[in-house]
């Protein structure tokens, strides 16, 4: 069975963690304790209705504002498909956790509310999931019940977003709009009577329809080594294995390949999923992979084909997203972790700052603080092997960690 | 829509636990698998066996013992431990009390649940392990929604939901300060149907309170709870004898069980469906308010 993961964004009040209730109800994902807990607890609130948002909104702080603060991973099933959602905050302040939901994601789902239009935050949430490359994009225009389902007003959202989308330079992924209402359940899981002028399809019949082959299989070959297995015992007295999760693309059995960084090559011998001997491993896999020759290859290590062998790199491009409260210092030591391969990285310069509200670079700021998303040039002090993001995600991303206080500082996509 | 049974387990879910725990065993100096018997800690065991196959699970399983645990539990544990040759290390909340450093609870409702926080952080400092894997989920209650698969606690245990890592694609960031550790949950994003089909499809055994079976009880508060000497009851509470099974195993305290037939892992996943109550709807030790795990997380808890 596969796994679909969405992440979704809103802004303050637009109803997002109504709709993600909306569709575990509607999935019949509610189990009956769970829903005399939200009755119980909407009455508390003096509500008429059952508030489906107070589901999701886990943490103490977050019951009390009112809001989403951090990310949040719910789960739903259709016979058809597991999904998983990373709801994700809309404030300002909290661009590094949409970020982080939408690293995993394969469909965005942005709402928008209709009496507001495009404001500030979509634009905010169209350049993550377009920075990010998410495949899918699926607008929700929301609270269509407070406009009376109005076919003009939903034309003119869906105008302005491909306005937006028209204007800006990176590419865009593949769109689609609904409107809907997740307070009565319109356009959620079924289709909406009162919203007969749209013939499309519901949000989950659309979910349920995007097909999903993970395009990783069609990129270059890459397998980080996580560990070197050598039981040495008497059963498996030679047996020196490498254990991984293929990153993307696909080995099979007698593949010659290349290990980075000793650049020594060999052939594959075995492909074992624990007792299982396979023919082929594939992005995604996690497996134990043995060579032919013994060559230099230790936790870090990258194998790949040799027909298409990732640039050994020590001075990058990249766009990145600052995550952290200290802002970025350049000239300062941080690890630059990049898979599961850790070296010591300096920034040279931040060469510019975006506006991510516009595209637009910003004049005259030269600094990455909490939020702010730039272009910026690092070296480093050992080569990693990655690919250009935009080429191959799967092996195109880093983070940045600072050595001090061990925070993950920073998410960088490579040029 | 109605869901229809699904059997088929999805792959994805355990090769990224997999990963998981491969990182753990790179990136930290002493891990340690949290192992309470329960069929999340064993699916984790076993997760760590195929992890590291050919090679031995390169960790040791810690359980803490509350001493309220069903004894068809710790015969399992002890019988998991032989066959596949692993390390286990039990610590009992009993010498934590005996210590007086944890006060045993008083009333109908006492249970040692908050008390093995205190066991647990204490074996943590003892036994000097940087990282504890557990086999919590996010499905299984909100503030666990939120919890990271690389989850840092401070000095005294401490969750602190703000503060917390961004967890970007897969890349774990394990870096920590001296004398702090981290939780790790690799089966974070499976539900408790994946675990069972995982179960089923791995043919794991469990223990057999999973299993429908004649049990003494007790009703309160609407729900079932196993008589034991552990548990004080009423003079009204009257026990009586039915068939039962357990969803989650805890404390025979703080779980309690419902009214089932279910003698096989088919009829478990048929009738998991179909519940109307969700899986920690049987734990009682979270119904005592709505933001009880919470609390108990910022505390230290697994």
């Amino acid at each position: 069975m596969e796994v679909l993961h969405i992440t979704t964004s809103g802004s303050v009040d637009d109803g997002k963690s109504t709709l993600i209730g909306r569709l575990l109800y509607d999935t019949q994902s509610i189990p009956q304790d769970k829903m005399d807990a939200l009755h119980a607890a909407s009455k508390r609130k003096g509500l008429d209705f059952t508030d489906l948002s107070l589901l999701t909104d886990g943490l103490v702080a977050e019951r009390e504002q009112g809001i989403t603060i951090d990310v949040a991973h719910i789960y739903f099933s259709t016979p058809n498909r597991k999904y998983i959602i990373a709801d994700t905050p809309g404030h300002i302040e909290y661009t590094r956790n949409m970020v982080t939901g939408a690293s995993t994601a394969q469909v965005s789902l942005i709402l928008i509310d209709a009496r507001k239009g495009i404001v500030e935050q979509t634009y905010r949430h169209f350049f993550i999931a377009a920075l990010l490359r998410i495949p899918y994009l699926v607008v929700c225009v929301n609270k269509m019940d407070l406009v009376e389902y109005n076919e003009a007003r939903f034309n003119q959202i869906v105008e302005d977003f491909q306005q937006m989308v028209a204007s800006a330079s990176f590419q865009a992924p593949s769109i689609k709009f609904i409107p809907i209402s997740s307070l009565y359940g319109e356009n959620v899981a079924g289709r909406s009577e009162k919203i007969g002028w749209y013939k499309g399809e519901s949000l989950l019949e659309y979910l349920e329809q995007i097909t999903f082959d993970h395009a990783d299989s069609t990129h270059p070959a890459r397998f980080p080594v996580q560990s070197v297995i050598r039981p040495m015992t008497k059963e498996f007295h030679d047996f020196r294995g490498f254990a991984g999760k293929v990153a993307s693309g696909h080995f099979n059995v007698g593949d010659e390949i290349i290990s980075l960084p000793s650049q020594q090559k060999s052939r594959i011998k075995t492909i074992q999923q624990f007792e299982t001997q396979l023919s082929i491993a594939s992005a995604r896999e996690s497996v134990v992979i043995t060579l032919e020759d013994e060559i230099d290859t230790s936790r870090g290590s990258m194998l790949s084909k040799t027909d298409n062998v990732p640039s050994l790199l020590k001075e990058i491009t990249a766009q990145v997203c600052w995550m952290d409260q200290q802002k970025l210092v350049p000239g300062k030591a941080y690890l630059l972790q990049h898979g599961i391969n850790r070296v010591k990285a300096k920034v040279q310069q931040i060469n510019h700052v975006i506006d991510v509200t516009n595209n637009k670079i910003v004049e005259d700021k030269k600094e990455l603080g909490l939020n702010d998303i730039g272009k910026i040039t690092l070296k480093t002090a050992q080569p990693i092997f990655a690919d250009s993001y935009h080429v191959n995600p799967a092996n195109g991303a880093f983070i940045l960690v600072d050595e001090f206080s061990n925070a993950t500082v920073a998410v960088g996509f490579v040029e | 829509m109605t869901n229809k049974i699904q059997w088929e387990f999805p792959q994805a879910l355990e090769d990224e636990a997999i990963y998981i725990l491969r990182e753990t065993a790179a990136q930290f100096e002493k891990p340690a698998i949290l192992f309470s018997g329960g069929k999340d800690s064993i699916t984790l065991v076993r997760l760590a066996q195929k992890a590291f196959y050919p090679g031995k699970v390169p960790f040791p399983l810690l359980h803490i013992d509350t001493g309220h645990n069903f004894p068809e539990t710790i015969e399992f544990r002890d019988w998991l431990v032989e066959k596949l040759g692993l390390e286990l290390i039990v610590r009992n909340v009993q010498d934590s009390i005996n210590q007086g450093k944890v006060q045993e609870e008083t009333g109908k409702y006492a249970s040692r649940n908050a008390l093995q926080t205190v066991t647990l952080l204490d074996s943590i400092e003892e036994l000097k392990y940087d990282a504890c894997m557990g086999g919590a989920r996010r499905d299984e209650e909100k503030a666990r929604a939120k919890e990271r698969i690389f989850s840092v606690r401070d000095e005294f245990g401490q969750w602190n939901a703000k503060m917390q890592r961004p967890e970007l694609f897969d890349m774990l960031n394990g870096k920590i300060h001296l004398g702090e550790n981290v939780r790790v949950f690799p089966i974070s994003n499976w539900t408790e149907l994946d675990v069972w089909n995982y179960i089923r499809r791995e043919n794991l055994r469990i223990p057999s309170i999973y299993f429908s079976h004649e049990r003494e009880i007790i009703e309160r508060d609407g729900m079932y709870w196993p008589t034991s000497p552990f548990l004080n009851t009423s003079e009204d509470e009257k026990p009586f004898l039915h068939k039962v099974r357990f969803r989650t195993v805890g404390d025979m305290t703080c779980t309690a069980a419902v009214a089932s037939e279910a003698d096989k892992l088919e009829d478990i996943i048929a009738e998991i469906m179909e519940a109307k109550i969700s899986e920690r709807g049987a734990r009682i030790d979270d119904k005592r308010s709505e933001a009880a795990m919470e609390k108990r997380k910022q505390a230290g808890y697994f």
